[in-house]
């Protein structure tokens, strides 16, 4: 749910980063934040648990700079990927505008993208939206284990497992060491700002 | 869905919300929705907080309570207050998708808050409820 604020000019757009539990979603955050922190004027926000898994959500506000004369405020939350926390991951949703979908490419991860992948789409339903409509991307993160000769799910199977049937932009990745993670967040800040031009024109 | 408030919109909005509480001695008071956007923020020139990470967490705090709301059988908690040492932070429900937050010091009670919150939830109220309809969630 985008905030155009006509006073200021500023557009407030909300990105969520989603997926199953270990797979990177706090990685891609921190990573940005590093590499951004010219546009990021603020501290990420984290509520951890002791174990240092995400418990609530990670927020950071990033600066895009002005479109067509608009300031772009892009926020950007992770949800907490493991099971027992979808009453947060659905409040993290609330008012989504543009979503990546951060799948683990670790082939003893395949069933929990696919699970994370429906979890979605019932929590998206609650909304009255989905990933027909809604803007979103699919990041394979961790595809550069392989080098290290742990088994990883190639693109083709990660493809088929998830994007069967929506064809959506799909970015092989490493958060930890930043490949990628810029080209998934351009994607999906472009995908997100042109669906509020649609829909307000 | 999108939503949109123009100049004379958000002038009127910052006009109520500093005759009714940033006048009367709130520190800070911002409006939110509950995606965690800001609409408007006012405050005395005081202090200046990190107001999009307080968003953030205030929609998903409110988020969080209206829950447990639920849990315990009640349709929700249309009002939170934390109480600090020295600034304390309240939280009032303008519609399904709005919320007021007024950050405020000791200096001012909360009963005197809290009426003054509800002058202001009154008047937002006509202004911010035609803007999206209370589908979402």
């Amino acid at each position: 749910m985008a905030f155009i604020n006509l006073k200021n000019k500023v557009i407030q757009v909300k990105i969520v980063y989603y997926g199953p539990g270990r797979g990177g979603k706090t990685t891609n955050l921190e990573y940005i934040h590093r590499r951004f922190h010219d546009r990021i004027h603020a501290e990420m926000v984290t509520v951890k648990t002791h174990g240092d898994r995400t418990l609530f959500f990670d927020f950071m506000p990033f600066d895009l700079g002005l479109i067509h004369g608009y300031q772009i405020k892009v926020q950007l939350y992770t949800v907490p990927g493991q099971p027992k926390y979808n009453a947060t991951r659905k409040l993290v949703l609330r008012g989504v505008d543009g979503i990546v979908f951060v799948a683990d490419a670790m082939a003893v991860c395949r069933e929990s993208n696919v699970q994370s992948l429906r979890n979605l789409q019932e929590n998206l339903a609650a909304y009255r939206k989905n990933l027909a409509t809604l803007p979103w991307v699919l990041q394979y993160n961790k595809i550069d284990l392989a080098e290290q000769g742990i088994p990883v799910l190639s693109v083709d199977q990660l493809e088929q497992d998830l994007n069967r049937g929506f064809g959506r932009p799909a970015f092989p990745a490493s958060a930890l060491k930043g490949i990628n993670v810029a080209a998934t967040l351009k994607k999906i800040i472009s995908l997100a700002v042109t669906s509020i031009r649609e829909e307000l024109m | 869905m999108s939503y949109t408030l123009d100049q004379r919109q958000l002038d009127r909005i910052e006009d109520i919300l500093k005759a009714d509480l940033v006048d009367n001695g709130v520190r800070c008071v911002f409006l939110i929705d509950m995606a965690g956007n800001i609409i408007t923020h006012m405050d005395n020139g005081e202090k200046q907080h990190d107001i999009y990470s307080l968003a953030a967490l205030a929609a998903g705090n409110f988020g969080a309570v209206s829950a447990m709301a639920k849990i315990i059988g009640e349709n929700e908690f249309s009002l939170l207050f934390h109480k600090g040492k020295k600034e304390n932070i309240h939280f009032n429900k303008i519609s399904s998708e709005f919320l007021l937050i007024t950050i405020f010091g000791n200096e001012i009670s909360l009963g005197f808050l809290r009426m003054k919150v509800a002058d202001s939830v009154e008047q937002l109220k006509g202004l911010l409820e035609p803007l999206v309809p209370g589908t979402d969630g």
